[in-house]
């Protein structure tokens, strides 16, 4: 009885990926893997996506389910760190990566909260499809991103092609900029005390720290707004309709207030991902990236009406662990090419959400 | 009129889970009778039925007890498709027409006639041709025979209500070998003129010989169809007499009974001291599906226990959902001599209103949360209590105290207030959301029918509860429920609503057939004025 309901609160899927991981990393020193490259790995990746799949909570919480259309919060995101980029380059490169840092989050946080709102309209007009029409936003938002990056007027060497002088690059490099400032131990360890200790070796194992911190933090934000009146307005009016109504509260306010939140932590998301990173990834780099948060909350154990803060945590470690380490395990055993690793990346996190939607009420709630 | 037997059920017991719904129950039916099944709601009238047509609801229990004999054969109905085999057919309440097909085929819809082809010999007649001439002569006898005057190829869709209802019956009626014709509450729906000449096709129906079950609680029309009737209450058999041996009175009498033993000790001598106005609808509409509320006039005094009484669609319920800003309303609500503002979400509460709805699990609970989460949800909402900071925080301590008195209060029933509410069972639902409500403070409280589907034990709790804070806090108390009993033993006046309207205000010893009378729609001078003359 005790094992029984042990296992009904972790639930099998997470047990059994849970059991997967292990033996993928149990794996991986007999198959000739540096195993502190793996855990440095999967500390890199869970940092670096931290943020995105938090930013699935207050959809879930506040009934728009999960969020397809982060993607919107991304673009936000994106155009916050080139604009930075950009603003520096005028000013003769005057700025320091942090100012440049704040700079990209100033810039892309009223952008995201402006999207986010348009977006929340939307969603309040389309009750009962919301994933299927954020998942169309999602890819849309994309596409339209696309024109944007050709049409901006920036001038910046690291933002625009070379030759033609216009038009931004794919990847755009932050090596003169924010990137790795919290991560990245080689870009830390020349800077003063206390920023070199944002991310540090230890045992071969890179620890980036500063990240994982502001990860924690930003959780712990969550963790408290879902702990204020608003927060528990906001996941009444995902949980039950009728009832907040009848409570004196606007659901479809409280909707859109759940949107603009997982807008604006999409952008602080990919912003902290290119730190990570080190690049802007523009053009189609994000389009699937909606994906793979979807998939992490899932594995975490949420389902389609609630989430919490430790199956976001407890999802990205599963999921991106599970990436990182199956890869190379792959590749050792089927050499036939990088392809087919980036086949089975797919298989895994899209067979993951299938298989979590299928089950939408979640594993673990007690409703009859 | 002959006198022979269509069908007769003799001694019917059904019980769902040890509750007894049908006690020993007899129902006989003559061929080219109208027959009137009268009863309160929980009667037993539909339970009844659903024996009659073999429903699964029945036999996924346990089945029944007692015998059917249709034309003087025991017959053993295990589903509606027998049912349908031995000639009985139902007129169901919301029609079950498909609307973009024309009247001939709603009429035909499962029974086509085809013509064979080469196709059907081999592959089944699935793939018969439609005889559509055939189909057409049909539909059109069987619309004549109920003296319908329509054409036959015009679509359902944007046909009047009581013309639907017509196609019913004719398809009913087109069924070969129909003996025995059910209308279920055919006139809820219709307008006067309509039901008048629904009245006369049941006559020209029964005329063919064919038996007609009639359930209804309008009794003006029972008294001016039907030919006998059936009295059933608290699933007992009370009488089965001719229409022209009682009056209107009689049966209203019988249909509510006295059911005195009290739920709750009250107070000998209670009195309103207070002639202050709480509560004042005034032209109050709720446009709530099945529950309208249809300009009603009530005003309600400050410490008194109103209850809200009368059958189910009447409209009670939509007085607390349109309070609640969960439909549309019209009208005026004046709340202490102050008009709420419905365009304001709301408004309500903030005018210290609290309610307990009668849909626990839809709108009274957020299930996936725990006890004192729930408890404290609306205090927190509406008056910022429980919170704490700049960012009211919820301060987790108050909270925890507040729940575990509350807990201690009404006897929650749980393994704690972490318990989430989905798992509680309804009576400690229902505590808990009372808890909620009182959680506010408010000086009204509204509840809807705060014992429905609650154990004895609960119910008594519930209903003293609500007597002690009325008295020690003067406040004012609304219950809205579908059981006499429980109003009657504490109420200080009872309004009957009929219809979307008030029809009596009552006292809680009026009389049963006052009761009875107001509960369809008649008021007892009306009656006694029909009498005289």
């Amino acid at each position: 009885m005790r094992t029984k309901s042990v296992i009904g609160r972790i639930g099998w899927p997470r047990l059994i990926i849970g059991l997967f991981f292990l033996l993928l990393i149990i794996v991986s020193p007999i198959m000739g893997l540096n195993l502190t490259d793996v855990f440095s790995d999967v500390l890199r990746r869970w940092a670096m996506f931290g943020i995105l799949v938090l930013a699935m909570v207050p959809g879930v919480q506040s009934g728009i389910g999960l969020n397809f259309g982060i993607s919107l919060g991304i673009v936000a995101g994106l155009i916050g760190g080139t604009t930075a980029i950009e603003i520096n380059h005028r000013r003769g490169g005057a700025y320091s990566p942090w100012t440049d840092l704040g700079l990209a989050l100033l810039i892309a946080i009223p952008i995201a909260i402006i999207l986010g709102y348009l977006y929340g309209l939307l969603l309040n007009r389309v009750k009962g499809s919301e994933m299927t029409v954020s998942t169309y936003v999602g890819f849309s938002a994309i596409a339209l991103s696309n024109i944007v990056w050709l049409v901006l007027p920036y001038g910046s060497g690291t933002l625009v092609w070379p030759i033609a002088g216009e038009g931004m690059r794919n990847t755009i490099s932050l090596e003169q900029s924010f990137g790795g400032i919290m991560s990245n131990p080689g870009v830390t360890s020349g800077q003063p005390f206390p920023l070199n200790w944002l991310a540090f070796k230890v045992g071969g194992v890179v620890v980036p720290i500063g990240t994982i911190f502001v990860v924690l933090f930003m959780c712990l934000l969550m963790w408290l707004f879902l702990r204020s009146k608003w927060g528990v307005a906001m996941s009444a009016a995902g949980e039950n309709e009728l009832f907040t109504r009848s409570n004196a509260i606007n659901v479809d306010h409280m909707r859109i207030l759940g949107t603009v939140i997982s807008t604006v932590l999409g952008a602080i998301g990919i912003i902290m991902y290119a730190q990570v990173f080190g690049f802007l990834q523009l053009y189609n780099a994000p389009l699937m990236m909606s994906f793979a948060c979807v998939a992490a909350i899932l594995i975490g154990g949420a389902s389609t009406r609630r989430a919490s803060i430790s199956n976001v945590i407890i999802g990205t470690l599963l999921f991106q662990g599970i990436l990182t380490t199956s890869l190379p395990v792959i590749k050792q055993l089927m050499p036939q090419g990088s392809t087919l690793s980036e086949v089975i990346r797919i298989i895994i996190s899209n067979g993951i959400i299938l298989y979590a939607l299928s089950k939408s009420r979640g594993g673990n709630q007690v409703e009859s | 009129m002959s006198e022979q037997v269509v069908l007769s059920m003799k001694g019917i017991s059904k019980e769902y889970y040890g509750n007894k719904v049908l006690k020993d129950v007899d129902l006989v039916v003559k061929a080219g009778e109208i027959h009137a099944l009268v009863g309160e709601n929980g009667a037993g009238k539909s339970t009844l039925m659903n024996v009659l047509f073999g429903m699964p609801v029945i036999h996924s229990t346990g089945g029944y007890e007692g015998d059917v004999e249709i034309s003087g054969e025991k017959v053993e109905i295990m589903n509606p498709h027998d049912a349908m085999n031995y000639g009985i057919g139902m007129v169901h309440q919301e029609f079950m027409l498909i609307p973009d097909f024309t009247i001939t085929e709603n009429i035909k819809v499962g029974r086509e006639i085809g013509t064979p082809t080469i196709f059907s010999k081999i592959l089944g007649p699935a793939l018969d041709v439609l005889d559509r001439k055939k189909m057409r002569d049909d539909a059109r006898k069987a619309l004549s025979r109920i003296g319908l005057n329509i054409e036959e190829y015009v679509k359902v869709a944007g046909l009047p209500i009581g013309y639907k209802q017509f196609v019913e019956i004719a398809r009913e009626i087109d069924k070969t070998g129909i003996k025995l014709l059910v209308f279920d509450e055919p006139t809820a729906v219709l307008t006067e003129s309509e039901a008048e000449r629904l009245c006369e096709i049941m006559q020209l129906i029964a005329g063919q010989g064919i038996a007609i079950i009639f359930i209804t609680h309008r009794l003006d029309e029972v008294m001016s169809v039907a030919d006998s009737l059936t009295i059933l209450r608290d699933g007992e058999l009370v009488d089965r007499i001719n229409t022209d041996e009682v009056t209107v009175v009689d049966i209203a009498g019988r249909m509510i009974g006295r059911k005195m033993e009290r739920l709750v000790d009250v107070k000998e001598s209670r009195e309103v001291l207070s002639d202050e106005v709480a509560l004042e609808l005034e032209n109050f509409h709720v446009d709530m599906p099945g529950e309208q509320v249809k300009g009603m006039n009530v005003s309600i005094r400050k410490g008194e226990i109103f209850g809200f009484g009368g059958l189910a669609g009447q409209g009670k319920l939509g007085i607390i959902n349109g309070m609640m800003s969960l439909f549309p309303v019209e009208g005026e609500v004046n709340v202490f001599g102050k008009k709420l503002n419905f365009g304001k979400l709301g408004d309500a509460l903030e005018n210290d209103i609290a309610f307990v709805s009668e849909d626990r699990r839809g709108v009274g609970l957020l299930l996936g949360e725990s006890i004192e989460d729930n408890i404290v949800f609306s205090a927190m909402q509406v008056r910022n209590k429980f919170t704490r900071g700049p960012f009211r925080l919820v301060h987790k301590k108050q909270v925890r105290e507040h729940a575990l008195e509350m807990i201690e209060i009404f006897d929650i029933r749980s393994t704690g207030p972490r318990q989430k509410t989905g798992s509680l069972s309804g009576g400690n639902q229902q505590k808990v959301c009372l808890a909620r409500a009182l959680t506010l403070e408010p000086k009204i409280l509204i509840v809807a029918e705060p014992t429905r589907g609650i154990d004895i034990g609960a119910k008594k709790l519930v209903l003293e509860y609500l007597i002690k804070i009325n008295a020690e806090q003067g406040m004012t108390i609304i219950i809205i429920s579908s059981e006499l009993v429980e109003l009657r033993s504490i109420c200080d006046r009872i309004a009957i609503v009929s219809e979307g309207k008030v029809a009596e205000i009552l006292l809680p010893d009026a009389s049963d057939v006052a009761f009875g009378l107001a509960m369809s729609g008649l008021s007892a001078e009306e009656v006694e004025e029909e009498a005289v003359l």
